[in-house]
């Protein structure tokens, strides 16, 4: 299905066609009962998950990729989503981790000088079960209006065969995601060392050179490789080391700093990567926590977390530092958060969401350790709020200097 | 800066000054009015005092209830520093009102007024606006913070041209400095084009300079708008995609948001390169947006320019996303920041800072007007030459495409064909018209790909990145399917697709060869219905209280009609000349005075540019085309009480008749009365059984016809084709040799547009009056007198308010004749009657039983808003309930001026004349005629000579008052120049006169003098094509030169009185002028 181009303005390989409408029927089924029905894109076949929505308008394949969406099936609100194809750069992992994709309209043609695949080889060549062509409006109200509801989406012959009573049953069997340990499923088996730095046009992921740096070991429970960027391309050697590691074998690493990551699933059953960082807490060693890190450090320090009834995934969300009045606009994607009223003494609000109010970022007053509950990284998403990574590499430096 | 306790906005402003924008110019149009509208109500609930000064009186702006003292104008330092002496304001916010605002506030920093009255610039500091504008500045700043501009350098000889070649590299654009319109230029590929190019312009320019850029057409191109608050929260409110690639003016590209073909890196890039633009050209409050070029092959990426102000695509994104710029830049500009203001689309519930998240793609597409201006070049290129624009919101980029295309009433439902076929070059008339943009080129992409063209082909030629063309293939592969159907064929699913790819029924019914309506009727069988989905800024993820919505053929509707007693409104879509802003100020005032009276108002239209396109103006808005269609739709769905279409100008008045037949209730003036009016004979009918005078006219419908009748009326004639605005071929015709040529070449006749002739009444006084009426009850709103004899459009003639020369007997027989004629028509609202008085008798010219261009003005002189009244009139509110029962004349003089596009259109005869050409209007307020004519020049940019030689060259029919106008010029001090025959005229009446040649009479000629500076001010009044023609040079060069030029005797006159005045101008609010009356 590729033609290319040959003109003086495009590279040959440039542009990916999809000669054909959509065909195949594909059904969107909840457990509240709704159906959506539409077209199969991606692979044919039968999943279920949590079904949420993203209002992001750019970064479609950073966001398939990013492992927080293990078991979640994502719905996109802006219509075209594919635009711009895939690329090899642009990966949050190596997998796709949502469980599937819920899109208005997968457009004829991928345009963009980096596009190596289209979004729909993409979905096809890693077996991701897709829908196209349903009212994603109606879908996202309902979401907004409910809370995020458990769904199926089947495709293709699966479909044909099985019918939308199907659908429906998967979706209402489907367990949820309340009290599901998954950053222990995704997370890598066996540790590594973490080399690439920030994107650069022009020049893509280049080795960050390292000077003399501090170790940072970090602990995987899905992490989005651009964290891992950040930190290395700050003169940090990165060790990344599974979930379950345990934190005699983290401090048999030497760290300067230890590093949560983001990751899918609730954080209360994560008792192993609790222990782990109170035992951090407790020998004043750096840590920052992103995301599901940022839930893990503050359970740690014996606050409390809860499921959202509505979650946050966008990249356009206000997030307001509570000492100096500084909004940032953030990239987003959690469906738990730590309830403030929980915090300890010793865990200071340092962040809170302008659109809901929620917890955004915690600091402990006693220890070198504080988490952001948004994504700095971004990837997708604004650059707004990077520096929390240079903060990072200060309370290092402190604790290096003594 | 100080801040009250506990008050995040300043409290140590009390007043602030508001620069608006002028009057509308290509470039310059009505989100001015938009934005300056918002600015106003933004500072006055923050309970600051609002000073307001703007030229433009067909602004909602400029309305008596919006500041607290409105000076109805000219925006030039000189009046405002007389204004700031009166007001003494705290702070003068200059970003609201364009290029303009800004100009005039630079002026007045560098003239030493703000300092000199200790006045505070907000929103924009004089060297922010210095750095942005100021192109080495501008290079310095960003070099500063690591981005590129593009390559360019400066010339003047050929020598410093290869030097800057050396920089910038082939192909380059080569622009010769100050030249109009910036003809002369052009792009070089290589050395032999270099060379010529060069050459041509160093002769061209007036101070012997080049810019030579680095070309980047075919890049792609992109605007960023962004908003930042003094504690330095920034966001991104919209990033605009161009469709047009780089080589076409951004405000002439269609323009489509969000970006489409960026990934989210790279998009990222932008954002934080805008912000570090800001930051770097130090905006510290407000809006502003910034332009990017990026090589569609690399991804590399240049600054084009950045604006420290809103602008015309501030308020498309404000419009696109629902986020109203404007109006929180206002707020910042008095010390609030970004998360101290709600969001009002979701009723409060989330704060102003945060990034639009769109859900639905939005097309604009611009409305040139070349058909105007037939001599000048109608390629699209870097100097901006549209006059209006559409924008359209689709859920998908081709829904999206397809609405704005029948929005822009062009005559278009779709991408009807348009390339002749079958012409030996019709092929090379396609390739030209894709790689050398016009500004129908969309049209023509369409008619390639149904020629079988490839997209790489098309792509190659235009710059238009793949994914949308890629989308309009497939469009018209669509449009070729269906025409190989059957209407019975095309089921419910076939045509839920087709519709939700954006085709309107009446494309669909041409390719099927069947009636529109048959189409409609076979979609309702089928149940295929629009629904309609709101724009939030937010995505769906909150729930939005504010009603601003959009049609798609999706499953679910959220418009959720109410049951309350409803008005909707129909707007006028794009503006262009002949309907524009005035119009749009009716309908808003139409939406106010209904809501006010306790309906549910309702608002349909598609000009993001405009007030009536806010949100806030009505309780429920449709961004939607104005097309039957579209509007029928809105109609079944929301069930008004009344439809209003005699505010929006032509566009809602052509649907009245189908609407009405559809059974939509419309209100006020039926229209078989508007069709009684517009339909000549009976028209004439009832000017008969009314015992009133015509010019004596008819109808015909073939040439032979026309000669014959021609006879009988005899000449000079005005001709022209029923059913226009604006004057649309518009000609005065002086011989049969001059008619046959306009019935060949101006127009198709036949009997669907029969041809309208006219005995023209020569050097008449032409009269507009604006009247209201209940059905019962007539008020004049006014008599207004024209400047210009009859013959000059109305719409391009200056006009005196009241009368400055007619007695009141006269006044009172117009009185009486309109209001016969408005009894006559049944008139219930407005109704406009256009007038000629010569020798004692009074000739109706023509009735229009709608709005007019003039009532805003009216509104602003007399301290009434005739458009309420109107609307009021329509709901059945009487004039006696409403307390309106007598016409209003006020004391003082308003004179209202055309402002023309001429400088735009190289290659035009600046002359006036039945065809409508300006694009705007200023007004001018004073105690006396003289002075309020003296500041509508002002105020429409024109700038008046007080001293030099004045060259005269007049038609014969002018003759007569020749010593009047020649005698008061030599009075006023100028030396007099004149043509052969004007001379022994002059002479003959004992004045100094030296005598000048005509172009082929032999060099040196007045067109040597004027390019030698020894001209400041002509009169030239001509007759007739060929002389026209021949004396058109003169008037190019003057407006090339800079030199006044009136082509009308009456006009020189006026001229005359204003300078015999002086420039001892005072200001005035129109405050305290409604309070006099």
């Amino acid at each position: 299905m590729k033609r290319s181009f040959h003109s003086a303005f495009f590279h040959p390989d440039f542009a990916f066609y999809r000669e054909n409408a959509l065909i195949n029927p594909a059904v969107l089924a909840l457990e509240d009962g709704s159906i959506f029905r539409g077209r199969a894109i991606g692979a044919h076949g039968v999943t279920s998950g949590e079904v949420v929505f993203n209002t992001s308008m750019t970064g479609y394949q950073e966001i398939l990729t990013d492992p927080s969406y293990a078991r979640q099936i994502v719905t996109l609100t802006y219509p075209h989503i594919g635009n711009t194809g895939t690329n090899s750069e642009d990966n949050e992992s190596d997998n796709v981790w949502a469980s599937g994709l819920v899109i208005r309209d997968l457009p004829l043609v991928a345009s963009n000088w980096r596009n190596e695949q289209t979004l729909e080889e993409f979905l096809k060549e890693r077996n991701v079960v897709a829908i196209a062509e349903i009212d994603t409006r109606r879908l996202t109200r309902l979401l907004r209006d409910k809370g995020p509801l458990n769904g199926c989406v089947l495709s293709g012959e699966a479909l044909e065969k099985l019918g939308e009573a199907h659908a429906l049953e998967q979706a209402r069997q489907f367990p949820g995601l309340k009290g599901m340990d998954l950053a222990k499923e995704v997370s890598i088996k066996t540790p590594f060392e973490w080399q690439e730095g920030l994107w650069k046009l022009g020049e893509g992921h280049k080795v960050a050179p390292l000077d003399k740096p501090f170790h940072v070991v970090a602990y995987d429970f899905g992490a989005k490789r651009n964290i891992l960027r950040m930190i290395a391309s700050r003169n940090c050697k990165v060790t990344v080391v599974p979930a379950q590691t345990s934190a005699e074998d983290v401090l048999a690493l030497k760290p300067d700093g230890v590093f949560l990551s983001n990751g899918p699933g609730d954080p209360e059953p994560c008792d192993y990567a609790i222990a782990a960082t109170k035992r951090f807490l407790e020998l004043d060693i750096p840590i920052f926590g992103i995301c599901l890190g940022c839930q893990i450090l503050a359970l740690a320090c014996g606050a409390k977390t809860v499921k959202m009834r509505l979650g946050h995934h966008g990249a356009n969300h206000p997030v307001q530092n509570i000492d100096s009045g500084v909004v940032s606009i953030t990239s987003q994607n959690h469906g738990f958060a730590v309830e403030e009223a929980s915090l300890p003494a010793n865990l200071k609000a340092t962040h809170r969401s302008l659109f809901d109010g929620s917890l955004q970022g915690i600091e402990r007053t006693d220890k070198p350790a504080f988490a952001f509950q948004g994504h700095p990284e971004a990837s997708p998403g604004p650059h707004d709020i990077t520096s929390l990574f240079d903060h990072f590499i200060e309370l290092m430096t402190a604790k290096a200097n003594g | 800066m100080t801040y009250g306790l506990n008050m995040p906005k300043r409290s140590d402003l009390k007043s602030i000054l508001i620069l608006g924008a002028g009057p509308i110019v290509i470039g310059q149009a009505c989100e001015f009015d938009y934005s300056g509208a918002q600015a106003c109500q933004a500072l006055r609930e923050e309970g600051y005092r609002v000073i307001l000064v703007n030229s433009n009186p067909a602004t909602i702006m400029t309305d008596p209830a919006m500041a607290d003292a409105t000076y109805i104008e000219p925006v030039t330092w000189q009046i405002v520093e007389k204004i700031i002496a009166k007001e003494r304001p705290d702070a003068v916010l200059p970003t609201m009102g364009g290029q303009t605002a800004l100009n005039c506030a630079l002026d007045l920093d560098r003239h030493g007024v703000l300092k000199k009255y200790n006045v505070e610039l907000i929103g924009a500091s004089s060297e922010a606006i210095d750095k942005a504008e100021n192109r080495e500045l501008f290079d310095k700043a960003m070099k500063a913070i690591g981005l590129e501009t593009p390559a360019h350098g400066m010339a003047h000889n050929m020598e410093e041209a290869f030097a800057a070649l050396d920089q910038v590299g082939f192909p380059c654009i080569v622009r010769p400095s100050f030249t109009l319109g910036g003809s002369g230029g052009g792009i070089a590929y290589n050395k032999e084009e270099f060379i010529e190019i060069c050459t041509r312009g160093l002769e061209l320019s007036p101070t012997n300079e080049l810019l030579i850029d680095e070309s980047l057409i075919g890049w792609k191109e992109y605007e960023l708008e962004v908003v930042r608050d003094h504690k330095d929260n920034c966001i991104i409110v919209c990033a605009i995609e161009n469709f047009d690639a780089m080589g076409v003016h951004t405000g002439d590209s269609i323009t489509v948001a969000p970006s489409q073909t960026l990934t989210d890196k790279e998009y990222q890039i932008l954002r934080n390169a805008a912000i570090a633009v800001l930051r770097e050209i130090g905006v510290e409050t407000g809006g502003s947006n910034v332009q990017f070029g990026m090589c569609p092959k690399t991804g590399r990426l240049v600054i084009i320019e950045m604006n420290p102000r809103v602008s015309r695509s501030s308020a498309l994104a404000s419009k696109a996303t629902g986020f109203p710029i404007a109006r929180v830049a206002a707020k910042l500009a008095i010390g609030y920041t970004l998360d101290e203001l709600r969001n009002e689309i979701t009723g409060g519930a989330t704060p102003s800072s945060f990034e639009p998240a769109i859900d639905y793609v939005v097309t604009k597409i611009p409305r040139f007007t070349f058909e105007k201006f037939p001599e000048t070049n109608d390629r699209i290129t870097t100097q901006m030459k549209s006059v209006g624009e559409v924008m359209a919101i689709g859920r998908t980029f081709q829904e999206s495409m397809q609405k704005a295309l029948r929005g822009l009433e062009v005559g278009v439902s779709g991408f009807d064909p348009l390339l002749e076929t079958g012409l030996s070059d019709s092929m090379d008339i396609l390739k030209r018209e894709l790689k050398d943009a016009g500004g129908e080129r969309v049209w023509y992409v369409a008619d390639a790909f149904r020629q079988g063209w490839s997209v790489e082909t098309v792509a190659g030629l235009t710059g238009i990145d793949p994914w949308f063309l890629v989308q309009i293939e497939d469009l018209m592969k669509e449009e070729k399917r269906i025409s190989e159907m059957s209407l019975e064929q095309i089921d419910k699913d076939v045509l839920f697709r087709l519709k939700q790819k954006g085709f309107s029924d009446s494309r669909m019914a041409t390719l099927l060869n069947i009636p529109e309506l048959r189409m409609q009727e076979h979609r309702h069988a089928l149940g295929v219905r629009p629904v309609y989905k709101r724009v939030d800024t937010c995505a769906a993820e909150f729930a939005s209280t504010t009603a601003y919505m959009y049609s798609t053929y999706e499953e679910e509707c959220e418009a959720l009609p109410s049951d309350r007693k409803k008005i909707m409104v129909l707007g006028g879509g794009p503006n262009r000349i002949g309907q524009g802003i005035e119009f749009d100020y009716c309908c808003v005032h139409a939406a106010l005075a209904m809501r006010e009276d306790g309906y549910e108002t309702i608002m349909v239209n598609c000009n993001p540019e405009t007030v009536s396109t806010d949100y806030n103006i009505s309780d429920r808005l449709y961004f939607e085309p104005v097309t039957f269609e579209d509007v029928l739709e809105i109609v079944r769905l929301e069930k008004p009480h009344g439809v209003i279409v005699q505010f929006g100008g032509q566009t809602p008045l052509n649907l009245a008749k189908r609407l009405e037949a559809a059974g939509v209730p419309i209100i006020g003036t039926s229209a078989d009365a508007i069709d009684l009016a517009e339909d000549r004979e009976r028209f004439q009918r009832m000017i008969q059984k009314l015992g009133l005078k015509q010019p004596p006219n008819c109808i015909v419908r073939s040439v032979e016809e026309s000669i014959e009748a021609a006879e009988r009326i005899s000449y000079p004639l005005v001709v022209r084709p029923s059913y226009v605005l604006g004057g649309r071929s518009m000609e005065i015709v002086y011989n049969e040799e001059e008619l046959r040529r306009y019935m060949r070449t101006s127009v198709k006749v036949g009997n669907e547009s029969p041809v309208l002739l006219d005995y023209f009444l020569n050097a008449a006084i032409e009269i507009d009056v604006d009247l209201v009426s209940d059905g019962k009850q007539v008020v004049v709103g006014a008599i207004m007198q024209h400047i210009e004899q009859a013959g000059v459009h109305s719409g391009d003639s200056a006009c005196s308010l009241p009368p400055y020369n007619l007695t009141e007997e006269v006044q009172d027989r117009i009185r009486e004749q309109v209001t016969m004629l408005a009894k006559e028509l049944n008139v219930v609202g407005l109704m406009n009657t256009q007038l000629a008085y010569q020798d004692g008798e009074i000739f109706v010219i023509e009735v229009n039983p709608r709005a007019s261009r003039t009532v805003p003005f009216v509104s602003k002189c007399i301290g009434v808003s005739l458009a309420k009244v109107a609307a009021r009139c329509m709901a059945g509110t009487t004039l006696k309930e409403q307390g309106f029962e007598k016409e209003i004349v006020p004391h003082n003089f308003a004179v209202k001026e055309a402002v023309f596009p001429f400088n735009k259109f190289p290659g035009v005869d600046p002359i006036l004349g039945p065809e409508m050409k300006s694009t705007g209007e200023v007004m001018g307020v004073g105690r006396t005629f003289a002075e309020a004519f003296a500041k509508s020049q002002l105020g429409a940019g024109e700038e008046i000579k007080t001293s030099g030689a004045v060259f005269i060259s007049v038609r014969d029919a002018d003759k007569p008052r020749l010593e009047e106008v020649a005698g008061k010029l030599h009075k006023l001090g100028f030396s007099l120049l004149a043509t052969q025959g004007t001379a022994a005229v002059i002479a003959s009446v004992g004045l100094p006169v030296t005598s000048v040649n005509k172009v082929n009479e032999g060099r040196p000629h007045i067109v040597d003098m004027i390019k030698n500076e020894e001209v400041q001010f002509i009169v030239n009044t001509t007759e007739g094509k060929q002389a026209i023609a021949d004396s058109s040079i003169i008037r190019r060069t003057a407006l090339r030169h800079d030199v006044t030029c009136t082509t009308t005797i009456a006009g020189a006159l006026a001229i005359c009185e204003s300078l015999e005045f002086g420039d001892n101008l005072s200001v005035y609010t129109i405050q305290e002028l409604h309070a006099e009356l």
